[in-house]
């Protein structure tokens, strides 16, 4: 028995180790990759970040500006309703003098016409094409995704061990990450040989591709600041990262806050009835 | 143990009106406040507990996201969205509901562990555990149908590969697949019995588990040491000691749970799911829950025929395999002992068991290519091994640890061993409980 065992063991990490070396050839294929992204993105620090974290207002204002006068031209983000641009620290009659300046389509009036008004608090973000086709037909076959829920649609695998410690280091800003790398990560040149389809934009960052059909959406200076910030395409990717987490997860503060109230009250819950369940065996004869 | 008489005895006119009418209260009270249980149960035994409360959690959530959620493809995704943003503490429910299935199965998963460890299975509870086995394959087939729900790219391309899994049966394959689907692929019609069905299961659930918690009344739980309950010393009340420590167990597991809720909502799940299902955009790797991916990695070993086997079929059926093994346990277990702790040899292969479905799981995530082929093929023969050969051959074959007389030998014998505790602290029968 003892034998049969030492050997079954002896066979186990024989092919534990070729199949580590295996795999670890597998990974440095050359010129050609067969895997995306080809760098994962780099962690960045975001104030949402951890048990205590919470979005800073002015870097969504700021990340709602670049939406607004870039990305907007060409991504909808239509789960997302005026009303809330209240959280980024907008007062009720800015966000409705911010809605005014988008036009939605309403209707059919009395007489059974649809026609265009100003949007109010209540709309949610209209889009810039009519629908998913034309959206398509007016970037090279790829249409724009919606921006409502990209922060959290977005998130490179991590990989063993790195996944087990992401629980206990809550990691949970895959899509911000990613979409600060893919931003920042178009100045990057195809290594020689490489081939990149014609009318897409190699990205080392695209987490389906070498390449992608959006060309680098925003440059220096671009964007005009008001309070200050850099206007770099590193603090524009941030900033508008950022906003785009909280389009996708309003509530994270709270549900945060929430979870802090919770989590004292269950260990000091858990406490009590240990000491209770102590007392109780203690008698038991 | 059930055998004893009821010791009910209701105080109050009332109680002694409604006792004599529909002796409710006394059923209640035989069953989980005067129920004697094994003194020596650890922690391991208290997972059948949790698995309660959360299947209460589950319906719970569940019914209040009925009331909000729009059973229509156009609709389904945006008005789970709308949960999550516009419905008071949405968020909340949704995500305690989606992590909920998941702790949901990390429970049932050491609660089979557990029996497998013990012996559970063996006479005379067979019956108990394949009651337990329906209760898993019903939590199945409801964490599936639930998953497709919000509409996502993965509920949509995960119902639509494991639906196909039925086209691989001869002659009925295609009918049942139509069946399941509503149709030929999936769609509205798929959508609608799928939610009817989510909402059916668990209450079918609820039932196997009343007769699951009836059955096990009859014949009493096992404890670590594998031998009956002899005398009243081996037993104490469940009421208030199983009840304290159950409710310790569940507090801390709620912890961990409310962890997950609150700090990593989206760590069990897959980021393409917040992406509208699209029928023209396959993923890249379509891959089911966490829950699910030992017998997906298992499905994937399979790919080679067998005689007139094809892979698929193969496939297909080392997966439906790998669960029905399951319910013949009690009669691939030979041996006469029921605990692993007096089995030595039995105790590794166990944990080796455990490890490899772990690895299983992992490889489960991998795509089938290269050299993960062939850890599938060695991991999943290991897992059949597991229970068609050792069980059967080690039980005739290995020579078990003295047992001990009686439960309260085996926890004075304990006590003893652990004398560093001077005065044996407390009398307590298991004081490290
Ligand atoms: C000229 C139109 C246009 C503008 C302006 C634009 N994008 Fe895009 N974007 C696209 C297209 C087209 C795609 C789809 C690319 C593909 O799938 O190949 C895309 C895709 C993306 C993606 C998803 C990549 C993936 O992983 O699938 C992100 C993130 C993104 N854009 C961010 C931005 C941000 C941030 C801005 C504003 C700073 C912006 N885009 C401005 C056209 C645009
Ligand atoms: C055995 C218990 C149950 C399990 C294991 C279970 C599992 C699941 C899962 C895995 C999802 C997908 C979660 C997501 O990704 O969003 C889901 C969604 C859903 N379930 Fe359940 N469920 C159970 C009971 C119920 C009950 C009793 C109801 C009530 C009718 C219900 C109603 C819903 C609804 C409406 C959704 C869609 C909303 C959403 O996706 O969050 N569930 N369920």
């Amino acid at each position: 028995m003892k034998k049969i065992l030492n050997s079954l063991a002896a066979i186990g990490f024989l092919f534990a180790g070729t199949a580590g070396a295996a795999l670890a050839q597998e990974e440095n294929h050359a010129a050609e990759p067969t895997h995306f992204p080809i760098h994962a993105p780099k962690e960045m620090d975001w104030t949402f970040a951890g048990p205590f974290g919470n979005y800073d207002k002015a870097q969504l204002q700021r990340g709602l500006k670049i939406y607004k006068e870039v990305c907007s031209a060409c991504h909808s983000m239509n789960l997302v309703a005026f009303r809330t641009l209240e959280d980024l620290g907008y007062s009720e009659a800015q966000v409705k003098a911010f809605a005014a300046e988008y036009e939605v389509q309403d209707g059919p009036n009395a007489d059974g016409e649809m026609f265009t008004r100003k949007a109010l608090p209540g709309d949610h973000f209209p889009s810039p094409f009519p629908n998913a086709v034309a959206a398509a037909a007016a970037n090279n076959g790829a249409a724009p995704p919606d921006f409502s829920l990209i922060a959290k649609a977005r998130g490179v695998t991590r990989g063993f061990p790195t996944f087990v410690y992401d629980i206990f280091t809550q990691y949970a800003e895959g899509g911000p990450d990613y979409i600060h790398a893919l931003l920042t990560g178009y100045d990057e040149q195809p290594p020689a040989g490489m081939e990149v389809a014609e009318g897409t934009h190699y990205n080392p960052y695209f987490i389906a591709g070498k390449s992608l059909a959006m060309a680098k959406p925003i440059s220096d200076g671009q964007v005009t600041y008001e309070d200050g910030s850099p206007e770099t395409v590193d603090q524009y990717s941030r900033d508008i990262s950022a906003f785009l987490m909280w389009a996708a997860e309003p509530h994270l503060a709270t549900r945060k806050q929430t979870g802090f109230a919770v989590m004292i009250f269950l260990v000091l819950f858990a406490g009590l009835v240990y000491a209770t369940k102590r007392k109780v065996w203690a008698n038991a004869h | 143990m059930s055998g004893g008489h009821s010791t009910y005895s209701p105080k109050t006119g009332i109680g002694r009106w409604i006792d004599a009418r529909m002796p409710l209260p006394r059923l209640v009270h035989d069953s989980f406040v005067s129920y004697p249980v094994p003194r020596n149960l650890n922690y391991a035994y208290t997972f059948g507990g949790i698995l309660s409360i959360m299947l209460v959690a589950q319906i719970l959530t569940g019914v209040v996201l009925a009331m909000h959620y729009a059973n229509d493809t156009t609709l389904a995704f945006q008005s789970v969205e709308k949960i999550m943003r516009d419905v008071n503490s949405g968020w909340l429910l949704r995500y305690m509901h989606s992590n909920g299935a998941s702790f949901f199965f990390i429970a049932v998963y050491i609660h089979i562990m557990r029996g497998l460890y013990y012996g559970s299975y063996k006479a005379p509870r067979e019956l108990l555990w394949i009651l337990g086995c329906i209760i898993y394959l019903l939590m199945m087939a409801t964490g599936f149908m639930g998953y497709v729900l919000p509409w996502g790219q993965m509920s949509f391309w995960g119902a639509t590969v494991i639906t196909g899994f039925f086209t691989a049966i001869p002659l009925v394959g295609e009918w049942v697949q139509q069946l399941l689907l509503g149709g030929f692929a999936v769609d509205n019609p798929t959508l609608n019995r799928f939610f009817a069905l989510h909402y059916l299961l668990p209450f079918m659930i609820a039932g196997v588990v009343i007769l699951h918690v009836w059955a096990l009344h009859v014949v009493g739980q096992t404890n670590p040491t594998g031998i009956e309950v002899k005398s009243k010393t081996d037993t104490v009340a469940f009421t208030p000691y199983a009840t304290i420590k159950d409710g310790f167990a569940m507090v801390v597991f709620l912890a961990v749970f409310a962890y997950f809720i609150f700090y990593i909502p989206n760590y069990l799940g897959h980021p393409d799911n917040y992406i509208q299902a699209d029928s023209l955009k396959t993923p890249a790797h379509i891959v089911p829950e966490w829950y699910y991916l030992p017998f997906y990695a298992i499905l994937r070993a399979i790919t080679f025929n067998i005689g007139p086997i094809d892979s698929k079929l193969g496939g297909v059926l080392a997966m439906f395999g790998s669960i029905a093994v399951l319910f013949v346990v009690p009669w691939l277990d030979t041996s006469k002992v029921r605990s692993a702790v007096y089995r030595p040899w039995y105790k590794l292969f166990f944990w080796l068991f455990v490890i490899n479905a772990i690895f299983l799981g992992w490889l489960g995530s991998k795509p089938a290519e290269g050299l993960y082929i062939p850890l599938m093929q060695i991991s999943t023969l290991y897992y059949f091994a597991f229970f068609l050969i050792i069980m059967p051959v080690l039980g005739l074959i290995e020579t078990p640890r003295r047992l001990p007389n009686s439960i309260t030998e085996a926890v004075l014998e304990k006590n003893k061993g652990g004398s560093a505790h001077p005065a044996g602290a407390t009398a307590a029968p298991e004081t490290r409980g």
